[in-house]
Formats: structure tokens, C-alpha cells, sequence
């Protein structure tokens, strides 16, 4: 064929292989002709090693960096240190198992990864068009509140990096409401599988609709306590302000959407121009800011939070006419048979339900059985549906192979795209705007590596 | 390719129509007793629904291939394919997972086949047809009409099977033509298909044109033999660490990339995870006196 045959061989030259360039004998005692070799830039340059384990990495990041005094002269990342194989191991389980896999990924945002795959999973099985209203609102609920606290983090943490603590620390009690709102409604703060193929496990509990009213009514006071602490507070912009460039074009070529691309002022928002689970029908608008740096990227966050509030408050609205709607699909070949309930132990199997299929209907207690166990068959082929992650468009590409069980899943995970712009944002700056560089990106460890 | 090698290669072809042909029909078989809630053994009863299950899947595809069911919006130029198209990428046995002894269900012997969508005519439907006919004009004007090996429309995505030689030179017309303008590149994944033979590994790309407001997907094949695909790193600079991480995961080698190392998986690790022949690895786990084996040897259902 046309490709190249030769590179076919082992990529790796082994120690002693060297067949370019100067070949130096450590053997005599010749040490000088190496220094000599290495020539004047000898004293200045410097190779840091920061990470993997550094606090300002955003989790298990390793950069390694090239500097001439303060100045970075060459940026490159070091990943994979917190790869757990999700992909692989999803083809060894069922569809619906995968959703439990997939939200571990980028722990930030748990909904988004389930959200993508489950899209996926309902347009290859053709169910796209039959998911119900509610579990639809519920979808866009879920996430943007998952937006408002994934936001908060990226903000806080990049507050925290940069010296700000009380940003940190007002960022992450905001952020434990809305993770107190996932409790009450999925049970768990985090790695929910709380979005099914066909709709959401189960519905709102009840009070969940005051407890959200009262989240936005709180919210609606602090989030300007940001704005004013953060906006125009001259030591925050000191450090924020054209550091972390990056323009349109840049972003273009290096594959690089969310936040980091609309500081560039293109307003590409994928709930708007290629809008999923209903997000036609919500009204709120696409920041964007013109500065293309930091500072545009912590501004673009803040007002999404604003933005994300609003369709929340649209989602309780419309969740109040739909009290006892269904939110799981009705084809029952799909529909996830068990049920939860809250018991004097906490949540756990309905029992109900279970009173049902062990004591009354055996038909029952065998749709149960082949669903939870053998799962659902998913027609062959292949699908990509993309969702606007916090950090950008965030992907799955499912396979099936006509079986129970994803036959390959793969994630085209934002923060693993992102975090390729980390040279060229960072290179020619100072160390100190490394840092703030790579939380203008916010990558997020668990969805780079997978 | 030699001519010397095209014989046999016709030959395995036919034998796997024949195949296929012949586990569609057993797969049908299978599925109308699965679906029949009775499950009487009398086959004067079973036989007239499994005719008219197979009589409906042929009339569907026009192949025989009956197991895939038409997108809605497909239906209108749902006209058959030329049969030798649908290709077979593996086959299910039995009912469950297990291998030797074990499947006591009697539907140990059942063998369906693994049939992907096959490809489509035109009329694609709505903007399909524009892309393609851009693309298909900028092709002839370059004496590269054969670079679009086919077309597959299934579940309202567009994908076009690209020769994998010529990969580079569409990818630079679909990013650079104004009617095409695929600017942004989301990233390349691969696909093992160990049972697809001649054409194993599978790299899809998924292209999103920002100016139109479309997404297309390309798919190119490399053998296991020889598991080369040129890279796009040229092209789209964001397929850097997404080339990478195809490489590290299935040993694809992207020729022209400027630094193909592994990017998830240690720089020493033997292997490449993703593979299908790769195993997911695991240790039994105890828990009170029994003994759970790892996800992959448990008993479980294909």
C-alpha cells in the first residue's frame, strides 16, 4: 500500500541505537567534551518537572517545562496517569451498565458523560423521538445544574491556584448545594448513572421542586457576590488579563470548543445549533467575550452560571405541570424494569416492585430477569452525538454490533482536546501564567484519561 | 495488491456471502421462536411466522440481511443494494456467552450474523446529496473518483468509507472547499473488527463543518497485516494526541505524525488495550466464600 511500510518496525530506538547526531562515550572520563557539547544555554536552561502529584495541576497532570529564568520557553503535558481503561471495560458490560462506567470520566460533570452515550444508545436503538417529556426536562435539569457546579469548581480551584482563597472557599460551598440537590434527587453526589437509555432511572422526589426554587432564589444573591469580589478586582485581572492567548484560529486548528473558544467572541454553543433533549424550547442566550485570554474565560463561566440558572428555573416550571408523568420510555423492551424507593435503610430495590415479580406475576419476574441480566440488543452501527459539555463539545462514538453489550465506545472527551493548546497558551509566558493557562482551560484528569 | 492475491480473496468473499446468507436465516429462525411467548416445540405453528419475519426482512433491505431494521428517514430510497455489498463482520453463537459445555437453552447452535448498515443510494436526503455531490465533483476534477469507496446513511448520519491512500487529500478538500468547509475535526477512534478480514482496524474520524451546521464522518480501513493510515495531523492539528491515543490503544500507525508515541498507557506497555484480542485482564474476587470471577470469564450473554 501507499503508507509507509518502513515505520512498521519498533518507533523506538533502544539505548545505543543512535545513529544521528553526536554520539558521546560516558565511558572514559571525558565529562568535559559533554558540558562543552551542551554549549552556553548550559546554566540557563532549566527542565521542571511539575506533576504529576502538584496542586495545581487539576489532578494528575505532569508538565514538563523548558525555562530561560522565569520565562517558559517549551510547555508539553504528561498524560495517562489517571487512566482506568473505561472504555474497554464498557464493551464487558450491557448498555445500561455503560452508563455506570461512563459518568466516572469526567467526575465534574457526571451528567454530560451519561448524557452523550445515552444519546448515542437512543439513536442507534431509534428511540430518539419516544423518550418522554419529563425525563427529557429532567435531562436538561440535571444538566445545567451540573453546569452551575462544574463552573464553580473551575472557578474556584483557578481562584485558588492564583492565591484567591476565598474564591475556593465560596466556590465550594455553592457547589456542595447543587451537589445536596443531586443527592436528593439521584441518591448520590456523584457517579450518578442516574440517565438511562429510554429516560432517567427514576422520577423527582418529593420537595425536590422546593428544594431547586430554593437553590435558585440563593443562587440568584451569590453569584453576583463573584462578580463583585472577582470582576473588577485589579490584582484578579493582574494575573488574568491577556494571559492564556488564544484566538479563533488557534482554537479552529487545535479541535478547541467550550468556554476557550467563545472568548474568542464565535458564539458556538452546541444547546443552540444543534440543540438535544429539547433545548430548543429553553430561552437563554451564549455568553461570549472578545479577549480571547483568561479573564474572558472566567467571565464567560460566571455568566453561564446566570444563563444555566435561568433554564433551570424554566425546567422547575415546566417539571411542576408534569407531576406523574412517566420518565422512562414505554416500550418495555427498552425500559429499565426495577424501581427504587426510599426504605427505613435509605434507597434501595422498591418493594413493591419486588413484591410484584416474586409474588405475583412470573411473566413479570422474567422481563426483569432478561432485562437486567442479558439487557437489550442495540441494532448494528454506529452513532456520534455531541452535547456542550462545561468545557465543550464532549462525544461518544457508539458501536454496536447487534449484541447486548457496546461493542466500542469511545469518548471525545473536551478536556483531553483542550489540554493540547497548553504549549501554545503558555509558551514565552512566565511560570506563574502556566498555571493560570491551564485553569482557563479547566481540564478535568478523569475525562483526559479515561 | 497483487493480481496473484485476488482469486482467493474472491473465493473467502463468496464463502462469506454464503455464510451470511445462511446464519441470516438461522437468525431470524431464532428470533421468531424467542419472540413467540408460548414456546411450543410444534414447528407447524412456529414455521408460518418465521416466513413472514423473513419475507419482511428481505423486502426491507433487499439483501436477505433482514437483521437490521431501515431508519425512518432511509425509507423512501430504500432500494436493495447490490447483494456481494453486505459484508459480514463476525457471528454470534448461541444465545449466551458461554463457550464449551454450559448452554443448556438448545439455542447453543444458533448462528446469527454481524451485519453493519449496508451502503446507501442516492438520494441520501436533505444536505447529504449537497456534500456529496460537492465532494463528488472536487473528485472527478481530480481523477480521484475511486478515493469514496461507499456511502452510509443509517440513523440520519452521513459516513463515507474513504480509500485509505487518498485519506489525506479528502480530508484537505473536505476542510478546505467553501461548499464543504469542514473546518473542525473532532477527533479520531478507532475500531477493531478482528472478524472483518483485509480490513480489521478501522479509524473513524467525525468532521463538523461550523460555517453549514453539519457533521459528517469518514471511515478508513487497515489490515492487521499492515496497520498503517496516513496521518492528518497536517490537515487538522487537533488529531495530535487523538492519533496518539489511536496508536497507543489499537497499534494503528499513523505515517507523517510527527510524534507517535503512546499517550495514555506507559511508554514501555507491551500490547495495545483496545484491541479485541486484547484481554480486559482481572482477578477473581472473594467475598464471602464464593468466588466472583473477572468481567471477562463470567458467564454473560453476547
Amino acid at each position: 500500500m501507499s503508507t509507509d511500510t518502513s515505520r512498521q518496525q519498533d518507533l523506538y530506538a533502544s539505548p545505543g541505537d543512535t545513529s544521528q547526531g553526536r554520539v558521546f562515550t560516558v565511558t572514559g572520563q571525558d565529562w568535559d567534551t559533554i558540558t562543552d557539547g551542551l554549549g552556553e544555554s548550559a546554566e540557563e536552561r532549566v527542565v521542571v518537572n511539575m506533576g504529576p502529584q502538584h496542586p495545581s495541576t487539576h489532578g494528575v497532570l505532569r508538565l514538563i517545562l523548558e525555562l530561560e529564568g522565569e520565562t517558559v520557553t517549551e510547555a508539553r503535558c504528561g498524560i495517562g496517569y489517571l487512566h482506568t481503561g473505561i472504555e474497554k471495560n464498557m464493551e464487558y458490560r450491557s448498555w445500561v451498565q455503560g452508563v455506570t462506567f461512563c459518568t466516572r470520566m469526567d467526575y465534574l460533570s457526571p451528567f454530560y458523560n451519561e448524557a452523550t452515550y445515552v444519546l448515542g444508545v437512543e439513536r442507534l436503538l431509534d428511540i430518539e423521538d419516544d423518550i418522554p417529556e419529563k425525563a427529557q426536562v429532567m435531562r436538561v435539569l440535571l444538566m445545567e445544574l451540573n453546569r452551575i457546579s462544574s463552573h464553580l469548581v473551575a472557578i474556584a480551584t483557578g481562584g485558588m491556584e492564583i492565591g484567591a482563597l476565598t474564591v475556593m472557599t465560596i466556590g465550594f460551598r455553592e457547589r456542595e448545594l447543587v451537589l445536596d440537590l443531586f443527592e436528593l434527587i439521584t441518591g448520590l453526589r456523584m457517579n450518578h448513572a442516574f440517565i438511562r437509555p429510554g429516560g432517567v432511572a427514576q422520577d423527582l422526589p418529593p420537595g425536590a421542586l422546593d428544594e431547586i426554587r430554593d437553590f435558585i432564589a440563593l443562587m440568584k444573591k451569590r453569584l453576583p457576590e463573584y462578580a463583585a469580589l472577582c470582576n473588577a478586582n485589579p490584582i484578579f485581572k493582574g494575573r488574568l488579563v491577556d494571559v492564556g492567548h488564544l484566538d479563533l484560529a488557534g482554537c479552529i486548528a487545535l479541535g478547541i470548543t467550550g468556554p476557550v473558544l467563545r472568548s474568542t467572541g464565535y458564539a458556538w454553543d452546541l444547546r443552540k445549533v444543534q440543540p438535544y433533549s429539547g433545548y430548543e424550547d429553553y430561552d437563554f442566550d451564549v455568553q461570549t467575550w472578545d479577549t480571547c485570554d483568561s479573564y474572558g474565560r472566567f467571565r464567560i463561566r460566571l455568566n453561564e452560571m446566570s444563563e444555566s440558572l435561568r433554564i433551570v428555573e424554566q425546567c422547575a416550571d415546566r417539571l411542576a405541570g408534569l407531576e406523574g408523568a412517566p420518565v422512562m420510555i414505554g416500550d418495555k423492551k427498552v425500559a429499565w424494569p426495577s424501581q427504587l424507593a426510599i426504605g427505613s435503610d435509605g434507597m434501595g430495590n422498591s418493594l413493591d416492585h419486588i413484591r410484584h415479580i416474586m409474588g405475583e406475576s412470573m411473566e413479570a419476574l422474567i422481563h426483569h430477569f432478561k432485562l437486567v441480566t442479558e439487557g437489550f440488543r442495540v441494532p448494528a452501527g454506529q452513532a456520534y452525538v455531541p452535547v456542550e459539555s462545561p468545557r465543550g463539545e464532549l462525544g461518544a462514538h457508539v458501536v454496536s454490533d447487534g449484541g447486548t453489550r457496546p461493542f466500542r465506545a469511545h469518548f471525545r472527551d473536551p478536556s483531553f482536546t483542550n489540554l493540547q493548546a497548553t504549549s501554545v497558551m503558555s509558551e514565552g509566558g512566565m511560570v506563574a501564567d502556566v498555571i493560570v493557562a491551564i485553569a482557563s482551560i479547566d481540564p478535568v484528569m478523569g475525562g483526559v484519561d479515561r | 495488491m497483487s493480481g496473484a492475491d485476488e482469486t482467493p480473496e474472491e473465493n473467502v468473499d463468496e464463502r462469506a456471502d454464503e455464510r451470511v446468507d445462511e446464519a441470516v436465516d438461522e437468525a431470524v429462525a431464532g428470533r421468531a421462536e424467542d419472540e413467540s411467548d408460548d414456546r411450543t416445540d410444534s414447528n407447524e405453528e412456529a414455521r408460518p411466522a418465521e416466513e413472514d419475519n423473513l419475507e419482511a426482512a428481505k423486502s426491507e433491505t433487499g439483501t436477505g440481511s433482514g437483521v437490521e431494521q431501515a431508519a425512518p428517514e432511509q425509507s423512501p430510497e430504500n432500494v436493495p443494494a447490490p447483494t456481494g455489498e453486505v459484508r459480514a463482520v463476525g457471528a454470534r453463537h448461541g444465545m449466551f456467552g458461554v463457550t464449551g459445555t454450559g448452554d443448556t437453552s438448545g439455542y447453543g447452535g444458533l448462528v446469527s450474523a454481524t451485519v453493519f448498515p449496508t451502503p446507501s443510494q442516492r438520494p441520501y436526503g436533505g444536505w447529504f446529496d449537497e456534500v456529496a455531490d460537492a465532494l463528488e465533483a472536487r473528485l472527478r476534477a481530480t481523477d480521484l473518483t475511486a478515493a469514496v469507496e461507499s456511502v452510509v446513511v443509517h440513523r440520519g448520519e452521513i459516513t463515507f468509507h474513504v480509500r485509505r491512500e487518498d485519506l489525506p487529500f479528502v480530508a484537505q478538500m473536505l476542510r478546505d472547499d467553501e461548499a464543504l468547509r469542514f473546518e473542525f475535526c473532532s477527533g479520531v477512534s478507532g475500531v477493531h473488527y478482528p472478524e472483518d478480514t483485509g480490513r480489521e482496524l478501522h479509524a473513524v474520524y467525525h468532521l463538523l463543518s461550523m460555517t453549514h451546521n453539519r457533521r459528517i464522518r469518514l471511515e478508513v480501513t487497515a489490515p492487521d497485516s499492515d496497520p498503517h493510515v496516513p496521518s492528518l495531523v497536517s490537515v487538522y492539528p487537533t488529531l495530535d494526541w487523538h492519533e496518539r491515543e489511536t496508536y497507543d490503544m489499537f497499534g494503528l500507525v499513523f505515517d507523517g505524525h510527527p510524534a507517535l508515541t503512546r499517550v495514555l498507557m506507559p511508554d514501555d506497555w507491551p500490547g495495545h488495550p483496545q484491541r479485541k484480542d486484547y484481554p480486559l485482564g482481572g482477578i477473581p474476587v472473594e467475598y464471602k466464600g464464593g468466588s466472583i470471577p473477572p468481567p471477562d470469564q463470567r458467564r454473560s450473554y453476547n
